[in-house]
């Protein structure tokens, strides 16, 4: 049998092949020729035959079939067999195949070997692939190799007990001994990669990191003969001695002084030699001086010294290689919470950097700016922003309207330049704008109440120009259904008011409802837009008629809508006005979700009545039944408990739960216009505004209602002041298990003597591991004084699943309703 | 990426179990257990691909277990995106988790993935000093080098870097520990040819 052909050769060979399909052809031949000669245990070509899978291995052909020829190298006596084998089964085995395992005896044997660059090849071997079973069993050759005196081994050992730590932690207390004197040596490379074992083990362990905090002094002693000793050939880049080492011990020193004034104190000195000393021409200083700045940013170091560190961010942000001024703009925004004012210095260098060409760059320098915003500079840099935004990629534009959001938010000088910003964003980068913008705009417009005017004309403007841009569009539509009397009146003081006629505007949002660009989200705002108008403009024929078509839509939400709306217009005529009238101001309630869903009544529920709390003037009918029943105090009810039209499934599915129970309350946190302020301002009236007299001091305890699969239920106790007859429960849900329980409700029911009355929850999770809890007032009005129960339905999602419960409160205090 | 790899390795850590090792098998701790790309152990360098501007692979080293298909993903993707770079680009890449800091020489990108928290700068450097390794072995070198000895580069890349950290920092160090490895090869081979030319094989 011809000798195979040398490895050369063949790839001369694949590299003359010029299809794809003729390099395949000779791969296979090659193939097939290496696949009998493995057949035959021919050994003297072994070598040869793997260093030919190796090469086809690299172009992407399989290779699996000389796995277990790299093995048999491996067992080799040659050293050439050797050198190939292990590369091999570096390249081709790895810890998933079971064949990496037979390895381990050999590495076992070539770590004792009399060569030492064989012992080299198992050391790196190990280092490299070795899986958790093999780290345990050759944990002890290698911590053998580690006290061992030839350097070339023990820095090699030393590298293969960080890979032995990272792949079995608990072995990390067997190799401290060996560390004893290992900072000692003379030789850079053992230096060197003990320093990482080093970093190795105190990252991992604060015990270890307490122990090595007392070679500091040390660490500091190397670190400055490196800088202060002269030109040393075997170890200098660009007049620096040894970068890699300094680096890797400036890191150490960083985890070591974390945290710690005694170490910080005792590298002060060195780090500030380091930070004034280093030669800043090529990228090599540039690299020790990064390290350095992370290093003081991160210890205790003093004032001065982060100052002169931030500085030195401040000079990379000028330097001409872009590397430098990545580098710098990704430390700043580290360091920005920290050190703010000392960044602010060199805010106009990063706002340049937006103007970059490098889209790391431009990225680091937007997220570093928006860091920057505060009331001084906020219309300087909005400026910068807004302009970024127009010029901006794709990828930049959703961030960094949120973030311009946000800024304007906080530190908007007036509401006229807000809601200028706010229309900017809308139609520079409108499509681009998150979703749940669109609620906290509406919201944050609401508020504004002296700006009505002004914001709807100019939204109307826009919505001429362009209706492309849905969440323009829909902020559009929402305003001009509340101010739509504003816009046709002419009255706008901030800007030339416009003429416009009703039947102009009517034609804009109807043009909303059939275009092609607009979303069924947006032709939903549109819709309830023209219905709203139908109060505030005189045209009341023309939206009955735009109404009544949309009944028979295909889109099933808007199908709805306009049904609803047309009853509105022919059974329930008389509650139209009420019902759409002008939304009071929203308060944003800092619990969370359920806030913002509120703000926005559109986007939720189509029950009608939960969107609009009524103002003051609630027809009278509906107020009369609870005010009898709640004492003179509460001018109007909870809106859940009046309102005919609620549906009656939800009703009458508690009602058959709950049996004989009469049924009131149960409130799901998202329609709930109960919001404490916009709440028609008397139930809490009840609660807040007067002193309560609390009742804890007077001695109800408070007792658990509910305690079963990690959710507890406490109830507290309040008489409510003006009316002795109501008694105010607050409960209390913890949840003591590992998992938050989402979209938590509690509803309660109580016997028909009784009247109940439930408030809306704080919120709708209850954090896991008793983190917090969801509070909610029930307040009982008990006139016959009976004794209380109540039977109490809870339904939350738990890891996923919905779970489900009913319990009866028997265990009331008698005081509570005595 | 990261459930499919825990599965793939208990199952194999079941399979040979029973057969290979007498060692107890005791379970992985959980930093330990998360493989590929999106590991959390503090993995400093976790490859180094050395490819053409035409995107051929020309060395590839990796410091994490991986199958053969995603290390092929992997390549393919980082190939494309250090590919499509713009020359007045940085040298830094944010991808994943990870970062990608690369550098062309001549027709071949040096590209190595380092964790998110890296001195990028120093990670250039290190990228510097192996193509000076290269070029002082060599002799200048070029791509052709890098091709038709591609196992030499991988072994000078052993002696400088193990485990994905630089584990000599002197490049005459490293140069000696390469050539006195080749010098033993050769003594191994030599006998072989002599005993081969006088006809007793």
């Amino acid at each position: 049998m011809p000798a195979p052909i040398r490895l050369r050769e063949l790839i001369r060979t694949i590299r003359t092949a010029r299809t794809q399909a003729e390099e395949r052809e000779m791969i296979q031949k090659e193939c097939a020729a290496i696949r009998s000669s493995f057949r035959e245990e021919d050994n003297t070509y072994r070598c040869r035959n793997v260093a030919k899978l190796l090469y086809m291995h690299m172009l992407g052909y399989p290779a699996h079939f000389g796995q277990l020829e790299c093995l048999k190298l491996i067992a080799s006596q040659k050293f050439t067999d050797k050198r190939i084998g292990y590369l091999g089964a570096m390249l081709l085995l790895d810890e998933r195949q079971d064949v990496h395992l037979l390895m381990t005896n050999c590495i076992k044997n070539d770590l004792n070997h009399s060569t030492q660059y064989v012992q080299g090849l198992a050391l790196c071997t190990l280092g490299c692939m070795g899986s958790s079973e093999m780290c345990r069993d050759l944990a002890g050759e290698v911590e053998k190799l580690l006290k061992t005196s030839n350097s070339y081994l023990r820095k090699k050992a030393a590298l293969c007990a960080v890979h032995v730590i990272r792949k079995v932690p608990e072995l990390m207390e067997m190799f401290l001994p060996a560390t004893k004197n290992l900072l000692s040596e003379k030789n850079h490379g053992v230096l060197h990669t003990s320093v990482v074992l080093l970093t190795e083990m105190c990252e991992r362990s604060p015990d270890m990191l307490s122990h090595f905090r007392k070679l500091v002094p040390q660490l500091v002693r190397i670190l400055k003969n490196l800088i202060m000793s002269g030109y040393s050939p075997e170890h200098d880049v660009s007049g620096i001695s040894d970068p890699f080492l300094q680096v890797r011990i400036l890191r150490l020193l960083r985890i070591l002084g974390k945290g710690d004034d005694d170490s910080s104190e005792a590298m002060n000195d060195i780090l500030a030699q380091v930070a004034t000393n280093t030669e800043t021409s090529k990228n090599v200083g540039n690299a020790i001086l990064y390290e350095t700045v992370l290093t003081i940013m991160d210890i205790k170091s003093e004032s001065g010294l982060r100052v002169l560190a931030i500085n030195i961010l401040g000079r990379f942000l000028l330097n001409n290689d872009k590397n430098i001024r990545y580098v710098a703009l990704t430390s700043l925004l580290k360091t920005v919470q920290t050190d703010h004012n000392a960044v602010q210095r060199h805010r106009s260098t990063i706002v340049d950097c937006l103007k970059d060409l490098d889209v790391s760059i431009k990225r680091r320098a937007m997220e570093l700016s928006f860091a920057l915003v505060n009331g001084n500079n906020i219309r300087g840099m909005m400026k910068e922003l807004l302009y970024f935004l127009d010029s901006c990629d794709p990828e930049f534009k959703a961030d960094c309207a949120s973030g311009i959001f946000l800024a304007a938010e906080k530190y908007a000088p007036s509401k006229r330049w807000h809601i200028d910003t706010i229309m900017r964003v809308l139609t520079t980068a409108g499509s681009y704008v998150r979703d749940d913008s669109v609620p906290n705009l509406i919201q944050l417009i609401t508020n504004s109440v002296e700006m009505h005017a002004y914001t709807v004309q100019r939204l109307y403007k826009a919505l001429l120009d362009d209706i492309s841009q849905q969440p323009l569009v829909q902020v559009a539509s929402w305003c001009i259904g509340e101010y739509g009397d504003l816009l046709v009146s002419g009255q706008c003081e901030e800007e030339e008011p416009i003429q416009v006629t009703e039947d102009e505007v009517l034609d804009v949002l109807e043009g909303l409802l059939v275009s092609n660009l607009s979303t069924p989200v947006t032709r939903g705002y549109s819709l309830t837009a023209i219905m709203k108008l139908s109060t505030r403009f005189s045209s009341v024929n023309r939206i009955k008629k735009v109404v009544s078509i949309y009944g028979s839509s295909i889109d099933v939400e808007l199908q709805q809508r306009a049904v609803e709306y047309n009853a509105l217009f022919k059974k329930y005529d008389h509650m139209r006005p009420a019902l759409l009238e002008r939304m009071p101001i929203m308060e944003k309630t800092a619990t969370n979700g359920p806030a913002e869903i509120q703000t926005n009544g559109e986007t939720d529920s189509t029950i009608l009545d939960t969107k609009h709390p009524p103002n003051i003037t609630q027809p009278a009918s509906q107020a009369n039944d609870l005010l009898d029943l709640l004492g003179g105090n509460d001018v109007v009810p909870v809106i859940q408990t009046t309102v005919p039209t609620k549906p009656a499934s939800a009703g009458g599915e508690l009602l058959d739960l709950l049996g004989d129970l009469s049924l009131t309350g149960g409130p799901t946190p998202t329609p709930a216009p109960s919001v404490p302020i916009s709440q028609p301002p008397f139930l809490l009236d009840g609660l807040t505004s007067q002193p309560l007299f609390n009742d804890i001091a007077a001695g109800i305890p408070p007792m658990t209602a509910y305690n079963k699969n990690g959710l507890k239920i406490e109830f507290t106790f309040e008489r409510s002041n003006p009316n002795p007859n109501i008694a105010v429960i607050t409960i209390h849900a913890t949840n003591s298990t590992e998992a938050d329980m989402t979209e938590f409700v509690f509803q309660a029911a109580v016997p028909k003597t009784f009247q109940l009355q439930l408030l809306s929850p704080s919120s709708n999770v209850v954090p896991a591991l008793n983190q917090g809890s969801v509070t909610q007032v029930i307040r009982v009005l008990n006139p016959q004084k009976q004794q209380l129960r109540m039977r109490i339905k809870l339904t939350y999602t738990h890891k996923g699943s919905p779970v489900q419960d009913l319990a009866e409160v028997n265990n009331f205090p008698p005081q509570s309703w005595q | 990426m990261r459930g499919q790899d825990s599965n793939d390795l208990a199952k194999g850590r079941r399979v040979h179990v029973t057969g290979l090792l007498t060692s107890a098998f005791t379970t992985i701790s959980h930093k330990a257990h998360a493989y590929g790309i999106e590991c959390n152990i503090n993995l400093k360098m976790q490859f180094m691909l050395l490819f053409s501007r035409q995107g051929k692979l020309r060395l590839q080293k990796w410091y994490v277990p991986l199958s053969d298909t995603q290390k092929k993903k992997i390549s393919r993707e980082v190939i494309q995106m250090v590919l499509a770079r713009k020359p007045k680009m940085c040298s830094f890449l944010e991808w994943r988790d990870l970062k990608i800091v690369y550098k062309r020489y001549a027709s071949l990108y040096f590209c190595c993935a380092v964790e998110d928290q890296e001195n990028e700068l120093i990670t250039l450097e290190i990228i510097h000093r192996y193509v000076e390794l290269l070029d002082k072995y060599f002799g200048s070198v070029c791509e052709l080098d890098i091709i038709f000895n591609f196992e030499k580069a991988y072994y000078i890349l052993d002696e400088f870097i193990l485990g994905g950290e630089a584990q000599e920092t002197s490049k005459k160090n490293v140069l000696k520990a390469i050539e006195q490895a080749d010098m033993l090869q050769e003594e191994a081979e030599t006998p072989r040819s002599v005993l081969e030319e006088i006809g007793l094989t």
